[in-house]
């Protein structure tokens, strides 16, 4: 744990980069090693060798995602890079199913370290024993590098001030490469040594990341002591953990980590985050009004969306039912990522959380229908009011931090709502005041795993027409509202404090209170998107609330442009459609990831950076001052 | 590297089908008998595949011989992303774009429940294959959904009448992953064997999250709880973990080990010379199986794919075999109609004879139940017995109180 999380914390500290694509380098660094273990592995000093090997052959991966990649989009706006390492993350999956195949390989035990000592009277795995020599090493190891040699010092320069740095005449390029180098072979290197203690699956990339981010952020951003305090504290709980409270397992890592960012918003050890270390792109432009252009365009869509469903009346073999299905659901991640892009964009904050929202508007219609057997009309805008409610709630502890510190709560508070309807703590809780079923199992109320199912809007609404015009109706309607919101004195605001804080503050503006509403609306949009959802699929499940639905999101907007209002409907509506077109194919995710890298080289300001491109100009989409390419 | 080279195989010829029906002209689709197929095939590909694999040899063979109701039968296979609402998409768009007659499949209990809603919803007949959800034909069941393999409860009972016969396991504790699957299988462990025998005593349960067990402080946490017996649920990656760092620790030593499922291929064999010895289980001993349809089942497999069958792959078989039998007894691909031939619907299958219960769409497909050794450094069954499922299901009272009426 310790092993993956400093190099995602040195990775971070110095590159800024929000690197996901760790976890898939993990992943590899155990299948790589198991298949040398296999190889050469049969002898102790083979098997460390390839345990050692493994770890620079993925290092050497990390270097090439560098130079082919991420080095092209360095002056890319800010988190645009973690696109780009998605990317990576669907590309490897498929590769290493490709390579390996589907079957989990259970790696196998290290030569020489195969039995249980006796320590005190208990047996304790003699591997373990070495694991737990292998992490102060490597700590001391990672200390000596960056206190004692030139290198070592450069880059803990570069953690600290990037452009001081630069202007010192530092060739950052081949300082990234190397802190990436030993990043991703920190990563390879955790990922093998574990090969004794499990093996090598294909949904090891995904399990390891968010632990990993918890350890980084927990320790400190940057602070690689801070990532071996916080993994050996978060080691210590999960024993002591499962022994008193064996239900924590899935919420607890999250807990501590809310807690420590409500106290030390910048983690155990960890420092603030310095103030003007802007991304080193151009200055974003203000928002202007849409030229005329753009707006006709998005008349023009909007019509079409509304004549649709008369050309599947007049022409069914042109425009299917399953167009219909497919428009709802573009329409529903386009409201979607519209508001996150709203916090996110003007807002200038990450959610990595946003799932929240989204999930918990369901589960509030979802729970009314169940429970309270509230008609559709009713249940459905308790969506927006139940998400509004708990973005209201936490959202004040999270606007109290910015940047990293503030994506990483609202992924804590994500976390805690998963966890919150998949282990049905309300049911849990009942059952301890003795209200539970003849078996004394405990009731069902969010249902845990199995969700809730059969929730179909009411009569007059359930036709597919008729419900494309609710879903499509409700989603201009907010993208409007919100668009009304940004352009009003509100929105303003919001730029500036995510421009400058200092001076917004310094001339009066509560920027925590307009932050905490701003991030109340988006909850409260997000949850109508919750409930667009719910309706058309007619089951809610924990999934919805899940990190990776979160991603979904980000990965919208990202993919859209985060500069321009337009960017996350683009986004969104490219990246359903894109998965739609995939997925009936094999190996439909390498064919993903490589498009999404593809846009990434191509369109470094999200495909909506297109409308600034020479093209776009002379297409009349952008004002000539507004070309970035 | 051998069943990767397969897996290659399947998935060109699934896309080469897709790719058929993308480009097939409406002609065609008057033809054949198209049957839709949702599973997590990029989610879950070491349980998906050969569920996939053996579905396919069964519509080949069908079509060889002439095909059903005189038309060749089409399979059309697609990935959910082991995601609800995705596969309640892909049903739409096999539904609407691909013309399939009916859908089948799927693995997550999950993804299956939120297909049974559409199921209900739509009017369309769904036959679950795999997932295992007691509420799938219990509390959420409808007119429109089958399910074949066995259930949670099913299984947990054929486990808890068996070591009820164990007189000395008195102290029971539980491990299991923390979702509803593990929770449904040790409350329905936990209540056929208090029934059979009031004098157990469960002593504690541990809930490691799923995929993500801490294997060393688990089995530690388990120990300290000293009981006779333990059943396992954890499956996959997480019991590699446990049955390692229980063996190093010394957990297993004097104890009545069991397991819900850990027989199956697809759990025992990664585990290849450390597969725990003498637990008692529910798998799949395809190895083992003598009767002369299933060797013939198993000899058709090898030869097709070049691989072994697991669990999956009978499973998949199974429910095409299932279809077919539907299709001719209702003569037709009228969805009531089919839904009609489905209840009480009897036919044979490599793994003797199954039959959908009219009371709720659970079909009596069985389960073996043996101990497990080692042999040629790989885990097996033996001394198994076949359970057919009729004996352990609920009574039919019960049964009608669980489904509400419906």
């Amino acid at each position: 744990m310790f092993l993956v999380a400093s190099g995602l914390s040195i990775i971070f500290g110095v590159t800024r980069i929000v690197n996901f694509a760790h976890g898939s380098f993990y992943m590899l660094g155990a299948y790589i090693g198991y298949t040398l273990v296999q190889a050469i592995g049969s002898t102790a000093i083979g098997f460390w060798a390839a345990v050692l090997i493994a770890a620079v052959a993925v290092g050497a991966i990390g270097v090439v995602m560098e130079i082919l990649l991420l080095r092209r989009i360095y002056r890319a706006p800010e988190l645009f890079q973690l696109i780009a390492t998605f990317g990576v993350i669907l590309v490897i999956q498929d590769v290493a199913l490709w390579v390996w195949g589907s079957e989990d390989l259970v790696g196998p035990q290290a030569p020489g370290l195969k039995g249980a000592t006796s320590i005190l009277g208990k047996p304790i795995p003699e591997y373990d024993l070495a694991l737990i020599a292998i992490s102060p090493l490597v700590l001391v190891g990672l200390w000596a590098l960056f206190k004692l040699t030139r290198w070592g010092t450069l880059v803990r320069a570069a953690t600290q001030d990037r452009q001081m740095v630069a202007a010192l005449g530092v060739n950052q390029r081949w300082l990234f490469t190397g802190v990436l180098f030993l990043g991703s072979a920190l990563a390879g290197l955790g990922g093998a040594v574990q090969i004794p203690k499990g093996g090598a699956d294909l949904l090891m990339d995904f399990n390891i990341l968010a632990v990993a981010f918890v350890v980084v952020v927990v320790g400190g951003m940057g602070s690689i002591f801070g990532a071996f305090w916080a993994a050996v504290l978060f080691g210590i709980l999960q024993t002591f953990g499962i022994q008193i409270l064996p239900n924590s397992t899935l919420v607890l890592m999250f807990l501590v980590m809310a807690v420590v960012l409500i106290f030390r918003p910048w983690g155990l050890l960890g420092m603030p985050e310095t103030l003007g270390q802007a991304h080193p792109g151009p200055p974003e432009q203000p928002l202007r009004p849409a030229l005329p252009r753009v707006r006709a365009l998005g008349g023009a869509v909007t019509a079409l969306l509304l004549a649709l469903p008369i050309g599947h009346l007049v022409f069914p073999e042109l425009v299917g039912v399953f167009t219909l299905v497919l428009v709802i659901e573009i329409m529903v991640f386009v409201l979607f990522a519209a508001a996150l892009h709203f916090i996110m964009g003007p807002g200038g904050m990450v959610s990595f959380g946003h799932a929240a929202y989204f999930g918990g508007g369901a589960y509030a219609a979802a729970l009314l229908v169940k429970f309270a057997d509230a008609p559709f009309e009713l249940a459905f805008w308790s969506a927006p009011v139940g998400a509004a409610l708990l973005a209201f709630l936490f959202g004040w502890f999270c606007v109290r931090l910015s940047g990293v510190y503030f994506a990483m709560l609202t992924l804590a508070f994500a976390q805690i709502a998963w966890a919150f309807v998949f282990q049905d703590m309300p049911g849990s809780v009942l059952k301890t005041f003795g209200i539970a079923d003849e078996f004394g199992t405990p009731l069902k109320i969010t249902g845990g795993d199995d969700g809730l199912n059969d929730i179909w809007p009411s009569g007059w609404a359930s036709t597919r027409i008729a419900y494309y015009y609710i879903a499509v109706g409700l989603s201009v309607a907010a993208l409007w509202i919100m668009r009304r919101f940004l352009y009003a004195p509100f929105g303003y605001t919001l730029r500036a404090g995510r421009d400058s804080p200092l001076r917004a503050a310094a001339i009066g503006i509560d920027l925590t209170r307009h932050r905490w509403l701003a991030f109340t609306l988006s909850g409260a949009f997000t949850g109508l998107a919750g409930a667009l959802f719910l309706f058309s699929k007619g089951s809610v499940f924990p999934t919805t609330l899940e990190i990776a639905r979160s991603f979904d999101a980000l990965l919208m907007v990202l993919l859209g442009g985060v500069q321009s209002l337009f960017g996350p409907i683009v986004g969104a509506a490219a990246l359903t459609w894109l998965n739609d077109l995939f997925s009936v194919l094999s190996y439909w995710r390498f064919l993903l990831g490589v498009t999404i890298i593809a846009l990434v080289l191509l369109l470094p300001q999200g495909i909506v950076g297109f409308a600034g491109t020479r093209l776009g100009r002379r297409l009349q989409l952008a004002r000539p001052e507004e070309i970035t390419a | 590297m051998r069943s990767s080279k397969a897996f290659l195989t399947t998935t060109g010829a699934v896309a080469a089908i897709a790719a058929g029906v993308a480009f097939g002209s409406a002609s065609a689709a008057a033809e054949t008998i198209r049957i839709g197929d949702i599973n997590s095939y990029t989610r879950l590909p070491a349980h998906t595949v050969p569920y996939r694999q053996g579905a396919i040899l069964a519509i080949e063979e069908f079509n060889r011989s002439g095909g059903v109701l005189g038309r060749q039968l089409e399979f059309i296979s697609h990935d959910d992303q082991g995601k609800p609402g995705e596969a309640v998409k892909v049903a739409e768009r096999l539904f609407a774009r691909d013309e399939v007659v009916l859908i089948s499949g799927s693995l997550f209990s999950h993804v299956g429940l939120a297909l049974t809603a559409y199921a209900k919803k739509s009017k369309r007949l769904y036959i679950a294959a795999e997932p295992l959800a007691d509420a799938l034909v219990w509390a959420q069941g409808n007119r429109y959904t089958f399910r074949l393999r066995p259930s949670t409860y099913m299984q947990a009972a054929m486990l808890a009448a068996e070591v009820a016969k164990v007189e000395k396991a008195k102290r029971w504790a539980t491990i299991a992953p923390n979702y509803a699957y593990g929770k449904d299988a040790v409350a329905a462990f936990q209540r056929v064997l208090t029934e059979l025998r009031p004098d157990v005593e469960f002593v504690g349960s541990q809930w490691p999250a799923l995929f993500k067990i801490d294997a060393g402080a688990e089995v530690e946490a388990l120990k300290r709880l000293e009981p006779d017996a333990i059943y396992n649920v954890t499956f996959g990656g997480d019991l590699a973990k446990f049955a390692r760092e229980g063996k190093l620790r010394g957990l297993f030593e004097g104890r009545l080990m069991v397991g819900l499922l850990t027989g199956e291929p697809e759990y025992l064999d990664p585990l290849k010379d450390e597969a725990p010895e003498g637990w008692l289980v529910t798998g799949y001993p395809w190895y083992d199986i003598e009767t002369p349809e299933h060797k013939v089942f198993v000899a058709a497999y090898q030869q097709r794919w070049d691989d072994y069958p697991r669990i999956g792959s009978v499973v998949g078989y199974n429910t095409m075999l299932a279809i077919k039998a539907m299709l001719e007894r209702a003569g037709s691909t009228d969805t009531e109609k089919m839904v009609d031939a489905m209840e009480g619907l009897s036919f044979d299958a490599p793994t003797g004879p199954i039959t959908f219960r009219a009371i709720d769409h659970q079909a009596t497909m069985g389960a073996y139940v043996g101990w497990t050794a080692l042999r040629d450094g790989k885990g097996v069954m033996v001394d198994w017995k076949y359970l057919d499922g009729v004996g352990y299901l609920p009574s039919d009272d019960e049964v009608r109180k669980l489904r509400g009426g419906q």
